[in-house]
């Protein structure tokens, strides 16, 4: 914190875990995962079953079956399919616009650039309840009901984002690699592609991995935005839980799907997710 | 993007070698390079930035004022382009209304009861995480779980294990001969249960937030609270939580921002009429009372009010926590 340079781990103050903090940790890490996995277990049975007592504690033959009616009935499917787009395109969108802008900040001389840099802190006080009322006034006239662009380009760019791939470039990227491009005569867009894009990599990666999961989930403006003909998977889910579909096998079956791509995302990238909050949190 | 800087890339060394210039030329291709060059170096950075800029100001700033002036008229859903002029009116039916209440102690004890246990159980955890672990980097992936499932998902499978006949928990209650709890209809069951969602789905994340402020405390005050025999409960009082104390201001204030728009959770929770927050709206927050002003009651106007209302109560909160800080940061 603060200008404090974060130590290695050699002292002697990192005692090594007792049983009693393993067995703490066990606890705590199994309450997270064991609802997701009862998820899957209520998934694979049917809803007679999940009307009785004692509830399932171990997987039954319908997980397939709920899956399919969850895929194509309740269209978990479209949605999926709908929400890797939104998501990809957001997660795109906000890594691209927030580090050249984070790069301006960290390493371009121009004047109002610390106004600005408060400007874009001050952004994040406004909530999204602000926009919704004018947001979907708008979307009626233009016609765009239904249309995945309504809830793409109201999270296109993120505070965060730009604060975030400043502290990177401030620190990754040295002054001399832009000065020497400067001196062979390279624009500053060809500095960016360069001579930033390469240095910013691994925290464009992390950026876009947490930006896709915020998009994935997110909730208010899409809810309001969209109906069920063309959902993502956030207002199918909302579509599950209002009583859509009756049958609670498939409503957990339908939270399944929605939730395993991001799981997946987690299992295969969780290290650098962990390590993109981490060092988010210490820096912003 | 318009804003994409128009200027093209034109290295010196670029022009074509095998082509003689005439003297002449060469120094007018030298000078508009050079204008070109500081043109460049002046204007680019706004280009860089400006992106930001204009999606804030069309979706962030344009919206804002708007919502302003809509809260002013009266704006129906069902009327599209007949609104009203009426002053205030809308903001003084908002204090008039017992439900804008309602809805306000509401988001401030679910607030309360989801942020405080929520930052204090992942400061333990912290602690833990900060050992010497085996497979420290599964604990910490395993404890994002739930930040990775969407608010919708997890409040549909809570609503399961919360259900009052068949349910989980009530279950496990009754084998610890418990009564059965009616955490839908329920007053404060329903408030602890909607609470316990949020604090299941970021206790996690916080936690990896106070470990990594752990970890940028310099061994020095460690060994010299050991030297002065600080035991281990004494040194994470007295050295590692003054040490985060920026650290747990920021989770309090993020955390307190999220609580006053907390939307979802409530929503699902409250199966197919969520919009009113429970039975007797026993768990409607702010968030809900805005979109069932707006979207079920047609009355844009007046939703435009309770999102101004929900501004300024921000605003107002954040002004607390800033002069909160600045007496933390005074005494430290």
């Amino acid at each position: 914190m603060r200008g404090r340079g974060g130590r290695g781990r050699a002292a002697g103050r990192h005692l090594r875990a007792g049983p009693v903090t393993y067995a703490v940790l066990t606890l705590f890490t199994a309450g997270s995962v064991l609802p997701l996995l009862w998820t899957a277990v209520a998934a694979s049975r049917d809803n007679t079953r999940l009307a009785h007592t004692p509830p399932p504690l171990w997987f039954g033959p319908h997980l397939g079956r709920n899956l399919g009616i969850a895929w194509g009935e309740a269209r978990l499917g479209l949605a999926v399919l709908n929400t890797v787009l939104v998501a990809g395109s957001v997660a795109l969108g906000t890594v691209l616009f927030c580090t050249v802008a984070g790069f301006a900040f960290a390493k371009l001389r121009f004047r109002f650039r610390n106004a600005l840099l408060a400007a874009v802190v001050g952004t994040m006080m406004v909530p999204p309840q602000l926009s919704v009322v004018p947001l979907f006034l708008v979307v009626a006239r233009l016609g765009w009901t239904d249309r995945l662009q309504t809830v793409v380009l109201p999270t296109l760019v993120s505070a965060f984002g730009v604060f975030f791939m400043r502290q990177y470039l401030a620190e990754a990227l040295p002054l001399e690699l832009i000065e020497a491009a400067r001196v062979d005569g390279a624009s500053s867009l060809r500095i960016v592609r360069h001579v930033v894009l390469p240095v910013a990599r691994p925290a464009m990666a992390v950026l876009g991995m947490l930006s896709f999961v915020q998009a994935w989930n997110d909730f208010f403006w899409p809810v309001i935005a969209l109906t069920q003909d063309n959902p993502t998977v956030q207002v199918a889910l909302t579509g599950l839980g209002r009583g859509y579909v009756p049958d609670q096998a498939v409503v957990m079956a339908g939270a399944l799907l929605g939730t395993l791509p991001l799981l997946l995302v987690l299992a295969l990238f969780g290290r650098h997710i962990v390590g993109g909050i981490m060092r988010g949190a210490v820096k912003g | 993007m318009t804003a994409a800087p128009t200027t093209t890339a034109c290295p010196p060394g670029a022009a074509d070698p095998g082509r003689r210039e005439r003297p002449g030329a060469e120094d007018r291709r030298a000078a508009r390079r050079s204008r070109r060059y500081r043109w460049d170096v002046r204007y680019s950075p706004y280009a860089f930035v400006a992106p930001f800029f204009l999606f804030f100001a069309a979706f962030g700033i344009f919206p804002l004022l708007w919502t302003g002036w809509a809260s002013l008229h009266r704006m129906e859903l069902t009327e599209p382009g007949r609104e009203r002029w009426t002053g205030l009116h809308n903001y003084v039916r908002l204090l008039d209304d017992a439900f804008f209440w309602n809805a306000l102690g509401n988001t401030a004890v679910i607030g309360v009861l989801s942020t405080v246990p929520q930052l204090l159980t992942a400061l333990g955890l912290a602690h833990l995480l900060h050992h010497r672990l085996r497979a420290a980097v599964f604990w910490r992936v395993a404890l994002l779980a739930p930040y990775a499932t969407s608010t919708a998902a997890a409040t549909l499978v809570f609503v399961l294990l919360y259900g009052r006949d068949y349910g989980m928990v009530n279950w496990a209650l009754g084998l610890a001969g418990l009564a059965p709890v009616d955490w839908q209809n329920g007053t404060w069951a329903a408030r602890v249960a909607v609470s316990s969602i949020v604090v299941w789905r970021w206790t996690g994340y916080n936690a990896l937030i106070y470990l990594a402020a752990m970890q940028a405390v310099p061994d020095e005050l460690y060994e010299s609270a050991a030297l002065d025999g600080a035991s281990r409960l004494r040194q994470f009082r007295h050295v590692t939580v003054p040490a985060l104390r920026p650290t747990i201001l920021f989770t309090v204030v993020v955390s307190t921002i999220g609580a006053t728009q907390l939307f979802g959770e409530p929503l699902l929770f409250g199966g197919a009429g969520g919009q009113k927050g429970g039975a007797s709206h026993q768990f409607q927050t702010l968030g809900l009372y805005l979109y069932e002003q707006g979207w079920y009651d047609f009355h844009l106007g007046r939703a435009a009010a309770v999102a101004w209302a929900m501004f300024l109560i921000l605003l107002v909160v954040a002004g607390a926590g800033g002069l909160v800080a600045r007496r933390l940061r005074g005494d430290g």
